[in-house]
């Protein structure tokens, strides 16, 4: 069987899969058959001794430490900040919750979830609280979606492509199995009015932070998690209680969540108003951007990774859009001339992660990787060129260009702009 | 939709998270009085609902700025390791831009709300009503948006036009 194999190296992404059907037909002669005097059987250390016993809950192998999130906070107020996501050193779709990462206001409370209430009120004709324990009780669902920092990737409007590790540059996304209550469920209990246009939610930390969100977004797929990878959500992740918005920007999915106020308009709050607001090179900015756009980056390898061999590799990345499923991932590897369909790795879901991987036969050619998703809507993630000619440099948030790797002859990988 | 039998409760549509909100509730929520209700609602809206009696003047602010904003925020709203709240150099349009309260924020009674909520941040909820109200019209007045000696009260701040108060697109309405 013959595999299209690309300008730049990219194969086929069947090749692995076929590639496992051919098999050896060389015959050779078992080395015990041969043998002289017995081999002494090999026996590890780990094989030598017990192990250590059982533990209440369960850490990263030691060997695993650099496995870690990347801090930066205000010196001055060390709970405004952000922590990252190591994006490059992960696999497969699902975020470990203790790596999930944080953008805190003003630091992480520890809330007592005896003490912590959520009230409704606002446009609604039974205003009402619900304790943790009442919502415990709830019928809940269940649903595997990315939460993603409209901020994120914000370094690629900089004038010059940042050469810093994939999750210090896109590690302000994140993938959790989250579970909790239809927030309809709620709602139809507190009886919504008919001038019920805005749900404004707010968190119980230091900052209060408070949104707005359009009401048919609230009722149509929004929920209250109390759960995040099969626990109770992490404090650092919303505990006890956290909006999920899926496919909207992380801000909107409200930690500590206390209180939805119920109105017929926004409140316009600083941070629907000062922040995560993009402005536009006509000097408006846009508001209410909400969704995350369709976005794709290669993971492994990238910035950071060393390749020293010749030979088959795969290259492994995520894609996710806020806007329903990914249903297509092209990889180039020739700086966009030339794009082959990466395959897409199940479970394909709506406003979730999804895997892709493509196989690249390397010689020690320099070649530039890049990768581009398509959602089920159509949109194709554009290129930085694109994406600037639209929307300017200063819009901070929201950026989803098209990311380029540039793999050396030596195998070094630096971040490159199209 | 469901039927009872042998008491439980069998669903006839397929839970998946568009019909989630079709499931049956045990309705455990409880009943708030207007008063509780009162008590917890920090919301604001442009409008001024919300707002609080209360008002504040740019001198009173001026201290307080001093002494609880300055350290993080920077002489007369610059400089230090906070946001950039007022002394914009560039426009918008401008390349970099300066996004300050007067050349950026739409709404004056976000300023109120912020304040309220968050600030300073080493002692939220620390400031009186009427302290937030005096650094509030201190901060405008740095914008230029007030005069040193015009006092601002919970009747009169939504009714202040910011610059960009017109700088806004709705995106969410228009892409929906």
């Amino acid at each position: 069987m013959k595999f299209k194999q690309i300008a730049g190296g990219l194969l086929d992404r069947r090749y692995f899969l076929k590639k496992s059907l051919v098999f050896s037909v060389a015959a050779s002669i078992p080395a015990y058959l041969t043998a002289q005097t017995p081999l002494e059987l090999e026996r590890t250390q780990w094989m030598s001794e017990p192990g250590l016993g059982f533990s209440n809950y369960g850490q990263p192998s030691p060997f695993e430490k650099k496995t870690i999130r990347w801090t930066m906070a205000n010196s001055h107020t060390p709970g405004n900040g952000v922590s990252w996501t190591p994006l490059q050193d992960l696999e497969g779709i699902i975020t470990p919750s203790g790596l999930h990462f944080e953008r805190h206001h003003n630091g992480v409370p520890q809330i007592d979830p005896a003490a912590h209430r959520l009230t409704i009120h606002g446009l609604v004709t039974h205003p009402l609280e619900f304790s943790i324990e009442n919502l415990l009780q709830y019928p809940k669902i269940s649903r595997i979606c990315f939460i993603e920092c409209g901020g994120n990737s914000n370094a690629g409007w900089h004038k010059n492509p940042i050469q810093t590790p994939v999750g210090n540059f896109h590690g302000m996304v994140s993938c959790s199995e989250w579970t909790g209550i239809p927030l309809k469920l709620l709602l139809n209990e507190a009886q919504l009015q008919p001038q019920a246009k805005w749900l404004i939610a707010e968190g119980g930390d230091a900052s209060l932070m408070n949104v707005s969100l359009p009401i048919e977004k609230a009722i149509n797929d929004c929920f209250v998690a109390l759960y995040q990878n099969g626990e109770r959500i992490r404090p650092e992740n919303g505990y006890p209680l956290r909006l999920i918005v899926p496919g909207w920007e992380g801000v909107v999915n409200v930690k500590w969540l206390q209180r939805l106020h119920i109105a017929s308009q926004p409140s316009m709050s600083r941070n629907e108003t000062a922040k995560y607001t993009e402005l536009l090179p006509s000097g408006k900015a846009q508001q209410f951007s909400f969704f995350m756009s369709a976005k794709s980056i290669i993971t492994n390898p990238s910035f950071g990774h060393q390749l020293n061999r010749f030979g088959l590799y795969q290259i492994s990345g995520l894609a996710w859009s806020g806007r329903g499923k990914i249903t297509r991932v092209e990889v180039s590897a020739d700086q966009g001339q030339t794009w082959l369909d990466a395959e897409l790795q199940d479970p394909i879901l709506s406003m979730c992660f999804t895997r892709f991987r493509i196989p690249l036969e390397w010689h020690g050619q320099a070649i530039v990787l890049s990768s581009r998703a398509t959602d089920e809507t159509g949109y194709v993630q554009p290129t930085r060129t694109e994406l600037i000619a639209q929307r300017g440099r200063h819009g901070y948030f929201h950026y989803n260009a098209i990311v380029n790797w540039a793999l050396s002859a030596q195998g070094q990988i630096s971040h490159v702009y199209n | 939709m469901s039927i009872i039998k042998y008491g439980l409760i069998v669903f006839l549509s397929w839970m998946n998270p568009s019909h989630a909100g079709d499931a049956l509730s045990p309705m455990l929520g409880n009943p708030l009085s207007e008063a509780t209700i009162q008590q917890r609602n920090f919301t604001v809206f442009q409008n001024g609902q919300g707002l609080p009696v209360g008002q504040g003047g740019v001198t009173a602010g001026k201290k307080i700025y001093t002494s609880r904003c300055l350290s993080c925020h920077g002489f007369e709203g610059s400089g230090n390791s906070a946001e950039e709240l007022a002394g914009a150099l560039h426009r918008l349009t401008d390349n970099p831009p300066d996004k300050t309260i007067g050349t950026y924020w739409p709404y004056a009674t976000t300023l109120f709300d912020f304040i309220r909520r968050a600030m300073p941040m080493d002692s939220p909820g620390s400031l009186s009503t009427q302290e937030i109200y005096d650094v509030t019209a201190y901060l405008l007045f740095l914008n230029k948006i007030i005069d040193h000696n015009q006092t601002i009260d919970n009747k009169s701040l939504a009714n202040i036009k910011m610059p960009n108060r017109n700088g806004f697109i709705n995106h969410y309405k228009n892409n929906n």
